[in-house]
């Protein structure tokens, strides 16, 4: 069993505008199993992250417990990180995200670690619309203590076990829509022609942008008669829309014939290009996106593709007024105005 | 693309680069990891069976293995393929298990050798043990060829030669040394079943028509000549300043002699730039080492001669134009001669073949570059029973081409004795063992080093330079050539697909640090080519193609860079991907 990876790497691979290589991007080998859906999600990360030529510096990567929140380990392995207790990687990215807002925030969970004993903590960073990466990776099972039934399972999915669950299962992306996310999408960790863009489009949006990557769990979770196996995720699988990611400054140079197509600008100027099968699908709109997750669920397909967003909405920063710069780069002076500032302050009070 | 026939047994042997690459298709991959494991005799074995002269290929092949090396690809340079032959053939024990049994009683047929190189003394080696009786022809007075009397000692020392010269003939070869074959026919009319001629290509070429070359023809020698003569000690020493003229491995081979015998001031002067020389960068390395200058673009005009002495020569400086095709003319640059003192040239302008010995009355067709007209797979000329190979079949080329020659005619001669065709060649023996081992590991050593290639070390160069018999490379020693078998990717353990049993998962993909590995659209080569992961531009490399998979897509592998690190196999959970060992051991006569 190899522990390492070799050193070389393909001769003739360019490198990004910021002159870093794909493996700058890289973590640790990862020890997951052979065949788990995480370590696509992972590689993914890592070609959005490099064709975006962010600086590995400039990045902290929060995460909780489970196997999709040990994947930290294994990429950027030059950036920030905090591996912390079950269900809490929200509030410790909330705390990180007050105190330095320059970093981009990657919060890796699972959906043991949102669905279930994170739920309180996704709620609220959902609420208050947190300038974050949130993805989760859902395997419908707890796969790192042996795969139980998670509260993504769908009613009558059964694992290695063999037992159907007989709960209903909750629709993380629903609820991340209804809660107050501004960025809402659902990709498939065997689709990167899908998945990286989602995550460029993620990583550009100010805000809690929440990606449900279906990410099947070879070990526990992909048996003929669960739905979150490769081969079912497959065979009921629906694009919602297929899309390009067109980054601020590049020029756009594909044509988009209309009434197919929708134009979302995002915050810092790049722009999502959206091609739909159905032009009535609006992506802005909440409650329609709603009625579609529903309408394709009804109908026993599982939707993917970007899902709702709305680049327009305020993020928590904007929303509690704090300080424009990270707290570490306050001086004595800027936090001690002295005593005409408090003379000030004490006369507006009056 | 069709999927890919990985049962044709070129498929696999393709992607061993050095293998595909050699003449003899030396399986380098296997005993190169021999070699790693201290297995010394297994590895000289590998050698003695494929390429006949471990011990001389060792020091002195071309090896076009090396510039194949798929580590070149990969980083700056390839695997020391040629001096780790030597570390087998330097730490073999004694055992000579090796040798194959030859028969007492004989098969009845009788072959004529003509001509004792390696050419040769292969088909010698082939036959014997199928029961020929073989006789050698050489008008030396020992075999060898041209690897005795061009090949310097300090490349190479007499005693490897003649070990390895010594094993084939004590094999049971009839030798007829000193002996001058000056009419073919005479051979011919002994009756015996077929003939072989491995005369070489003995001729050194002159510049006849320079100004001067008769009256300084006592201070003027033919490179291969002049070599020969030194071997049997009529030349002993040269003047102080001497000038070889010639950009291939001859002219570095006289220039480093001379340097031995007393040349002083010993100078190199190439007429072409010194990026077109032909002598191998490692000949041209190890002159410079030794304080031989090569000045290139200067093309002779004249030998100056005073009071009857050769006292120097006149060169044009020459500047090379490349046309849009890259196709070179030489031009005068708009220069005065320059003049070089010299006591002494050496001419190493070229080598050439010539058949004296072969008179119209034997009816062998020789076509009008003054070679015979050869059959190119069997060797047979146009008189059914006579063959060719090494120099002698299609210009001088080098050992271990003459090696492969050798093989082949061996088996065309086996062939021809039998009554058969010659055209049904027996096929290579190959194999496919898998590397599994206990779970996720392997049989073989699958971490890739990162190693730079290790230096030969070398003996005290004023030593060397005192004593033409001293051989300059000590070889590696046991740890050095362990470190750098290490550095061998392994390239015959191949990524074997199974289609059938792929779920999709990109696991390969995800973990393959080259980004072989795609799922895509099936599309032309062309047009697959351009949308892989990662750029497959080298168009001598194979993409590997497997039938469609459920989604429809196919998987595509460049094996351009592959490391055959099997981290692909470790990752597949469901075994779809295995490492397996391919053997390709080229046919030999005899082989059914
Ligand atoms: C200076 C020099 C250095 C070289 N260095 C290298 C090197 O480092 N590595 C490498 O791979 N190759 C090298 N070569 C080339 C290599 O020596 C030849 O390619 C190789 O020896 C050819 O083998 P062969 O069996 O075809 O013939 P040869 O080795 O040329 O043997 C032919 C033999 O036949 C004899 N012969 C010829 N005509 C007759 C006749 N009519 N009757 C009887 N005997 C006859 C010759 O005297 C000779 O002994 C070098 C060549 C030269 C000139
Ligand atoms: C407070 C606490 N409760 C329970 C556990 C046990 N535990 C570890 S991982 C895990 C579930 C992980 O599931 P998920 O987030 O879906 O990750 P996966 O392994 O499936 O990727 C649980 C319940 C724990 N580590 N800490
Ligand atoms: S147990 Fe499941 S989720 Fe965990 S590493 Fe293995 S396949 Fe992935
Ligand atoms: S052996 Fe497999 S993982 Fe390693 S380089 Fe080759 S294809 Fe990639
Ligand atoms: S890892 Fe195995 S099962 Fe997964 S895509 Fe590769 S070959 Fe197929
Ligand atoms: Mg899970």
């Amino acid at each position: 069993m190899s522990f390492e990876r070799p050193d070389f790497r393909h001769p003739k691979l360019a490198k990004n505008s910021a002159g870093y290589s794909r493996k700058d991007y890289e973590g640790a080998i990862s020890t997951l199993c052979a065949g788990c859906g995480h370590d696509s999600t992972t590689s993914a990360l890592i070609q959005a992250c490099f064709e975006l030529s962010i600086e590995p510096h400039r990045v902290a990567k929060m995460s909780g417990i489970g196997c999709s929140s040990k994947t930290p380990a294994y990429f950027l392995s030059r950036s920030h990180g905090f591996n912390s207790v079950h269900g809490r990687m929200p509030s410790v990215a909330t705390g990180a995200n007050m105190a330095n807002r320059d970093l981009l925030y990657i919060g890796i969970s699972g959906d043991g670690d949102t669905a279930s004993i994170g739920m309180g903590q996704f709620a609220h960073a959902l609420r208050r619309n947190l300038n974050l990466n949130y993805i989760c990776m859902n395997n419908g099972c707890y796969g790192l203590t042996k795969g139980q039934d998670s509260a993504t399972a769908d009613k009558g999915s059964a694992g290695k076990k063999g037992k159907p669950n007989p709960y209903t299962s909750i629709d993380l992306c629903e609820l991340a829509i209804e809660l107050g996310a501004s960025y809402v999408a659902r990709g498939f960790s065997g689709d990167k022609t899908q998945l990286v863009p989602l995550i460029k489009g993620a990583i550009a949006h100010n805000g809690l942008a929440f990606i449900d990557v279906i990410s099947p769990c070879v070990t526990f979770n992909n048996t003929s008669t669960s739905t979150k196996s490769y081969e079912y995720v497959r065979d009921h699988i629906e694009a919602t829309n297929t899309f390009d990611f067109v980054p601020l400054q590049q020029e756009i140079l594909a044509h988009y014939p209309e009434g197919t197509s929708q134009e979302v600008v995002m915050h810092d100027g790049s722009i999502i290009h959206l091609h739909k099968a159905d032009s009535s699908k609006d992506v802005t709109d909440r409650m329609k996106c709603v009625n579609n997750l529903e309408l394709e669920k009804s109908k026993g397909r599982l939707l993917t593709g970007l899902l709702y967003v709305n680049p327009e909405i305020m993020e928590t920063h904007d929303i509690i007024n704090s300080t424009l710069r990270p707290l570490n780069s306050l001086t004595e002076a800027d936090l001690c105005p002295g005593n005409n500032a408090l003379q000030m302050i004490n006369a507006s009070l009056r | 693309m069709k999927p890919t026939n990985i049962k044709d047994p070129e498929y696999f042997h393709k992607v061993i680069d050095c293998q595909y690459a050699c003449p003899s298709h030396t399986p380098v991959p296997e005993y190169i990891r021999l070699i790693s494991q201290g297995k010394y005799d297994e590895a000289f074995k590998i050698n003695w069976i494929s390429n006949v002269f471990p011990g001389i290929l060792g020091r002195i092949c071309d090896r076009p293995c090396e510039p194949a090396c798929r580590r070149t690809r990969v980083e700056e340079t390839p695997v020391a393929i040629c001096r780790l032959k030597r570390v087998a053939a330097d730490f073999k024990s004694d055992s000579t298990d090796f040798m194959p049994e030859v028969p007492q009683e004989k098969n009845g047929r009788k072959i004529a050798l003509i001509g004792g190189g390696p050419a040769s003394l292969t088909v010698a080696r082939d036959l014997l043990p199928l029961g020929y009786t073989i006789d050698l022809y050489d008008d030396q007075s020992k075999a060898g060829g041209f690897i005795r009397t061009q090949v310097p000692s300090f490349r190479l020392p007499e005693k490897v030669l003649n070990q390895e010269v010594d094993r084939i003939l004590n094999m049971g070869v009839t030798t007829h040394f000193n002996h001058y074959i000056d009419n073919l026919q005479t051979i011919i009319d002994k009756g015996y079943d077929a003939i072989f001629v491995g005369t070489g290509a003995p001729r050194g070429r002159d510049l006849p028509n320079l100004p001067g070359r008769q009256e300084g023809d006592a201070s003027i020698f033919i490179g291969i000549e002049w070599l020969a003569s030194v071997l049997y000690r009529h030349v002993t020493s040269t003047p102080e300043k001497v000038l070889v003229l010639g950009g291939g491995n001859t002219a570095m081979d006289c220039c480093r002699t001379a340097r031995r015998l007393g040349g002083e001031d010993v100078r190199v002067i190439v007429r072409s730039p010194r990026a077109d020389m032909k002598a191998s960068p490692w000949e041209i390395e190890d002159a410079e080492e030794e304080g031989i200058p090569i000045i290139d673009n200067h093309s002779p005009i004249d030998f100056v001669i005073e009071d009857g002495q050769l006292i120097g020569m006149h060169f044009q400086k020459m500047t090379a134009d490349y046309d849009e095709n890259g196709k070179r003319t030489l031009l005068p640059a708009d220069e005065a001669p320059v003049f070089m003192a010299c006591d002494q040239v050496i001419l190493a302008v070229g080598q050439q073949n010539a058949f004296p010995f072969i008179k119209p009355e034997s009816n062998i067709a020789i076509n009008k570059y003054g070679l015979p007209e050869l059959d190119e797979t069997t060797y047979q000329s146009s008189v059914p029973n006579i063959f060719f190979g090494g120099d002698a079949a299609f210009g001088p080329k080098n050992v271990i081409t003459a090696v492969a020659h050798g093989h082949q005619a061996a088996i065309s001669i086996d062939l021809f004795c039998q009554g058969k065709d010659l055209h049904v060649r027996p096929a290579p023996w190959t194999n496919l063992v898998n590397q599994k081992m206990g779970i996720q590991d392997w049989m073989y050593d699958s971490q890739v080093s990162t190693d730079k290639r290790y230096a030969v070390p070398t003996v005290d160069r004023v030593k060397s330079l005192k004593n033409r018999l001293v051989e300059v490379e000590l070889g590696f020693s046991k740890k050095t050539g362990h470190e750098e078998a290490l550095r061998c990717l392994n390239c015959d353990v191949q990524t074997v697909f199974e289609h059938s049993t792929c779920i999709e998962c990109d696991a390969c993909v995800d973990i393959c640090p080259e980004f072989c590995i795609n799922f895509l659209e099936n599309g032309d080569e062309e047009d697959l080519r351009t949308r892989l992961l990662a750029p497959a531009d080298e168009l001598s490399q194979s993409l590997y193609v497997s039938p469609p998979l459920p989604t429809g897509r196919v998987m595509v592998k460049d094996e351009n860079v592959c490391l055959h690190c099997g981290l692909c196999a470790e990752r597949c959970p469901t075994s779809s991907w295995e490492m397996m060992q391919f053997t390709y051991n080229s046919a030999v006569a005899g082989q059914k």
